[in-house]
């Protein structure tokens, strides 16, 4: 309970030798996804290696002490979507998950005012009564709506997609023997279980799969700073504004976690994010995983038409007859696969649709260390509201408007942002009475219009936080002691994700289900036998969920007890 | 509801006149009699008599028949009651030397009766924030309501030798002790701490108050037992930042040196306005934590020290409801809902020996001196006790098939420890026993529980049925029985030089 958030005894850098370089499984990647495979694989009892080619483990889960005695939760700052199977099979309290909520939401508006949402209820109502008393009663009806939207969307992604579909498939062909009316498989995919939904739920999910938040948030709200302080969730990760269409989905993505109430709500790992990776690297390492940094793979081996390995960068095999890459769909079925050795000659297909996958990144992280607490104009004093998240989104115009920015190319002169104050949830992230704040910010894109990053534009994005923070919380700027910017292409340095896109790749319909991360990979399997992807451009990836690395290696576990199946691979049955 | 006022001075004069009438000596009037004694005519009696009372110089008698006098209301027709008259009136609540401090900082409104004290339920709307605060940084927490006792002379020792179960020849000034007390029968009538101030002077912490029992077992001794209940404040400072608080307010105390159970006196505040306080490494969370104990007139100086230091490690004061969440999760029996003291057990059945509230470590039979149930203890202890408290554990999965019959997630979580006693089952069977804390851990994520069952399903590992609400229906949720406490980090016990010989 008490593990030092950080450390992970027997994290080992370079290749490993025991063994003459053979194992059972490799995995690739260590962020929380490639560690969570490790650990359902190693508590199955095989010997598993996980190669890192940082010098770190974590990915984008990861803590950074920046400054002397100001830690960083660098990239990711917040979890909720981490799956209760996760959390109860891998004992991760144990290894030390402690995850502090934050319980409040606070939106600054323009000229001291703001709007509110609290633990308690009724005191939500009274803010939001302010500035509508209908909206203040929507609210309500509205979080139960997409609470029970979101237990969907929570039983949708205890399966594979692929076996999903085809459970589905089963019942739809069974009632049409019963209504003697013949149904082909693609009817059955798209009616898929919602056979037992009742109509008008039906209608709120495919909404929710197709709407702009706006529009989809404009059926329940009629006030403007209401409907974009709820539409900050649809934007989260993903280069849309909240009137694009399919935003709605990732709105619907970011509420799973709430409804488990406090089970799994937005919380603060104690230590930082980096703390989450510590965890379930603890876990997989007690298990008996070990865990390589510094290990880059360049390429999985085939023999035979089946994986044999992987070949890291500086040359050496190490051989396993399974590999399982969580790295995004850029790499894990472009760079690391040769097309010729996929059988069938799937691979060249393969390879092509993951160099057109939408996976630009949009978003940058503003770290600052800071002298004392904010003081918001709507709000100076401390007290709860600092405990909670604080969101900068002060109307849909203004967060369009941001939007249209990174549209063109730039960064958002005046940024949507979403930050924490880590160390007021957590003591030991700063120094007594000083305090670090997390930024996450959009518009950020990969490439700028005017040329690619470089410091002078890191440093005016970084202004431009600072100077849209200081129109709400005024003196911001005289706190600052240290400040951190990072922006698309340092995710992709730092945490490997190829233009730094934190979802592996846009969450948006048509990346989504059996279509992600590929329709000949939805099943986790790819078309080489023995070679599976387990990343967050997976199932319904994205997010600190573990969900996705933990069916992938369910996955590879029943393919290993039955090798009939898994000799086929998953090719042989998809496009 | 306000009323609206009559117009002009003359209403002014008449309400003066009314508010006159209410006396110490004649305290309730009612708006008849009031109306015929002052001319007026009911309905303006009615309306003038609204607004004194809205404005708090005159109240309501408990059935509201008559309107009555409120002591120390300005222009009330007297200034202090006599005490003989006082015993007439409802008695006020009690208030806890940090009242001023507290109601100033309980935005909630949720107050809640402590031996008669009123105390903070929970400051913010929800516990949540200060149940984090104590695991998480610090909470500060008002335990005034204990009941305390001092026991001074060259017999005190021995009377405590007497009445409890642990050895207190073994006790040494500068430690605590927990202790069991009990009936000659052996069945458990409190526990508590005992602080060795001196050698020949104790402070005895307790739930309920027990001087005539402590007075009774100590005829023909050399000691007084004093009740000082009222004259000391008592703060707990609990979480992982405690130490970091308390060393920052605190002088005279070497707090790297105190280990758990050690008591030290130092001072907080500095110059003439410094508070001497009595500072015991010990708690109710099962925490890194001190409590404080203080001359109710030093109280605020304690109180405003320590929130003051609290404020650059994230300290909160912290209500009964976050108490009562991290007790539960630290495995700590309460007096009244894990157990029921013998001294108002009213069957048989009820009364448990301290073995069987889970206290057996206190009771030492290897002791010199004859206690109160030392002969029934010792019987016990042949045959074995007949019930055990043991933890329970329900998993997430569980829960979840449960609620998941009515299509819901589990509704368990961001809830307060529950006290309703529930029954606890043998899989698919006969009652063996209750449950009787419980609650969702957040820290933990799982839902535990406090429950006393048959010696016989006490064994960890052992599966039992627990029922929980589902919906208006009542299901049985497979638990398991752990070990307690189901959180007991190292912090709690930590000290930075190596640690001498503990008992």
């Amino acid at each position: 309970m008490t593990v030092e958030p950080m450390a992970v005894d027997g994290v080992v850098s370079g290749t490993p030798s025991r063994g003459g370089g053979r194992f059972d499984a490799i995995v690739v990647g260590a962020g929380h996804n490639g560690l969570v495979a490790a650990a359902y694989l190693a508590r199955a009892g095989l010997d598993v290696v996980v190669l890192e080619s940082s010098p770190e483990i974590g990915g984008a889960t990861r803590s950074q002490e920046a400054f002397p005695g100001f830690r960083f939760s660098v990239f990711s700052y917040l979890v909720s979507l981490l799956r209760p199977e996760v959390i109860h099979e891998l004992d991760l309290v144990r290894h030390g998950l402690l995850l502090v909520p934050t319980a409040s939401t606070l939106n600054p508006l323009p000229g001291g005012d703001c709007l509110f949402r609290e633990a308690d209820p009724q005191r939500t109502y009274r803010h939001i009564a302010r500035h509508s008393r209908r909206d203040a009663e929507a609210l309500f009806e509205y979080k139960l709506e997409m609470r029970r939207m979101g237990h969907l969307m929570y039983r949708l992604q205890r399966a594979a997609p692929d076996e999903l579909a085809a459970a589905i498939g089963d019942r739809v062909a069974e009632s049409a023997e019963h209504l003697d009316v013949e149904v082909s498989a693609e009817v059955a995919d798209i009616a898929r279980y919602f056979l037992d939904l009742s109509p008008v739920r039906l209608r709120s999910f495919v909404q929710m799969l197709t709407m702009s938040s706006a529009d989809f948030l404009g059926q329940w709200f009629e006030s403007d700073v209401l409907k974009a302080a709820l539409s900050s969730s649809s934007i989260i990760g993903s280069m849309l504004s909240p009137r694009t269409p399919g935003s709605a989905y990732v709105l619907l993505h970011h509420y799973m976690g709430e409804i488990d109430g406090a089970y799994r709500e937005w919380g603060f790992q104690k230590g930082g994010t980096g703390a989450v990776a510590a965890t379930i690297a603890r876990a997989a390492r007690s298990h008996g995983a070990e865990i390589r940094t510094h290990s880059p793979v360049a390429r999985v081996l085939a023999r035979d038409g089946r994986t044999a390995g992987v070949v890291l960068a500086n040359g050496d095999e190490l051989r396993a007859g399974v590999v399982m890459s969580s790295a995004a769909p850029q790499i894990s079925l472009g760079r690391l696969l040769d097309p010729e050795d996929v059988p069938g000659g799937a691979g060249a297909g393969l390879v092509e649709r993951a160099a057109r996958w939408q996976s630009g990144g949009c978003a940058g992280k503003v770290n600052l260390a800071i002298s004392g607490l904010p003081r918001f104009e709507c709000m100076p004093e401390p007290g709860p509201h600092l405990s909670g998240g604080i969101t900068i989104a002060p109307g849909l115009d203004y967060v369009d408007r941001a939007y249209d920015d990174a549209k063109y190319g730039g960064f958002s002169e005046r940024p949507f942002i979403d930050m924490i104050i880590p160390s007021v949830l957590d003591p030991d992230m700063a120094p007594p009475g000083k305090h670090v704040l997390s930024c996450f910010v959009q518009y950020a894109p990969y490439e700028l219009a005017a040329g690619s990053w470089n410091e002078g534009q890191r440093e005016a994005f970084g202004d431009a936080v600072v100077r849209t923070l200081a129109e709400y919380a005024p003196g911001i700027e005289d706190q600052i002691l240290h400040r951190q910017v990072l922006v698309p292409p340092d995710i992709e340095a730092i945490a490997g994700i190829p233009g730094g896109n934190i979802f592996h790749g846009e969450l948006r319909l048509s990346q989504l289900f059996l279509l992600r991360p590929d329709p000949a990979a939805a099943s986790f399997r790819t078309p080489l036998p023995g070679y599976y992807v387990c990343g967050s451009s997976t199932q319904f990836g994205g997010g600190i969920s573990g969900g996705p690395a933990r069916l992938a290696a369910l996955r590879v576990l029943d393919d290993l007890r039955r090798p009939e199946t898994a000799g086929d691979g998953g090719g042989a049955e998809t496009p | 509801m306000p009323r609206r006022a009559p117009q002009g001075t003359q209403a002014v004069q008449r309400a003066l006149g009314l508010l006159r009438s209410f006396t110490p000596e004649a305290p309730e009037h009612r708006l008849s009699e009031l109306a015929a004694a002052h001319g007026l005519h009911p309905s303006t009696t009615h309306r003038l008599l609204g607004v004194l009372e809205a404005e708090g110089l005159i109240g309501r008698s408990p059935d509201s028949q008559a309107y009555r006098w409120v002591p120390g209301a300005p222009g009330a027709g007297d200034a202090e009651p006599s005490s003989r008259q006082n015993g007439l009136r409802p008695l006020e609540p009690l208030r806890t030397p940090f009242h001023r401090r507290t109601s100033a900082r309980c935005e909630s409104g949720a107050w809640r009766d402590w031996s008669g004290y009123t105390c903070v339920e929970t400051y913010e709307p929800t516990p949540e924030r200060e149940y984090w605060a104590i695991r998480n940084a610090a909470g500060l927490i008002d335990v005034s309501p204990l009941f305390k006792y001092e026991f001074s002379g060259a017999d005190a020792e021995r009377l405590l030798g007497r009445l409890m179960t642990r050895d207190f020849s073994k006790s040494r000034t500068g430690r605590v002790m927990y202790t069991s007390w009990c009936n000659e029968e052996g069945h458990l009538l409190q526990d508590g701490n005992v602080q060795r101030l001196a050698r020949e002077r104790f402070l005895v912490s307790a739930a309920e108050p027990c001087l005539r029992w402590f007075e009774d077992c100590g005829w023909g001794m050399d000691v007084e037992v004093r009740d000082v209940s009222e004259e000391i404040g008592v703060l707990a400072l609990q979480g992982p930042r405690a130490r970091a608080v308390a060393e920052a307010t605190t002088t005279g105390i070497d707090f790297g040196a105190m280990r758990y159970f050690d008591l030290a006196a130092g001072a907080v505040g500095s110059g003439a306005g410094a508070a001497p306080v009595t500072v015991t490494r010990t708690g109710y969370t099962g925490d890194l934590g001190y409590e404080f104990w203080v001359a109710v007139e030093h109280a605020e100086v304690l109180w405003d020290a320590l929130v003051e230091a609290g404020q650059d490690h994230g300290l909160l004061p912290a209500g009964l409801l976050a108490l009562d969440m991290v007790r539960v999760e630290a495995g700590l029996v309460l007096i009244d809902v894990d157990y029921v003291s013998a001294s108002h057990a009213e069957i048989e059945v009820l009364k448990v020996t301290p073995a069987e509230a889970g206290l057996g470590f206190t009771v030492k039979l290897d002791k010199q001196a004859d206690f109160v149930g030392r002969r029934a203890l010792e019987l016990e202890h042949e045959r074995g006790p007949a019930w055990a408290m043991v933890g329970l554990e329900v998993d997430w999965f569980e829960l979840e098939r449960l609620w998941s019959e009515i299509d819901l997630r589990p509704q368990v979580v961001g809830q307060p420890a529950s006290r309703e006693p529930t029954p606890v089952f043998a899989p698919g069977g006969w009652q063996v026993g209750q449950c009787t804390s419980r609650f969702f851990s957040p820290l933990l994520k799982k839902y535990v529980g406090l429950a006393t069952v048959h010696a016989d399903a006490a064994a960890p590992g052992t599966e039992l049925d627990v029922e929980v609400a589902v919906g208006y229906g009542r299901r049985r949720a497979r638990a398991r029985v752990v070990r307690r406490p189901f959180f007991n980090p190292p912090r709690k016990t930590a000290v930075d030089a190596t640690p001498g010989v503990d008992e």
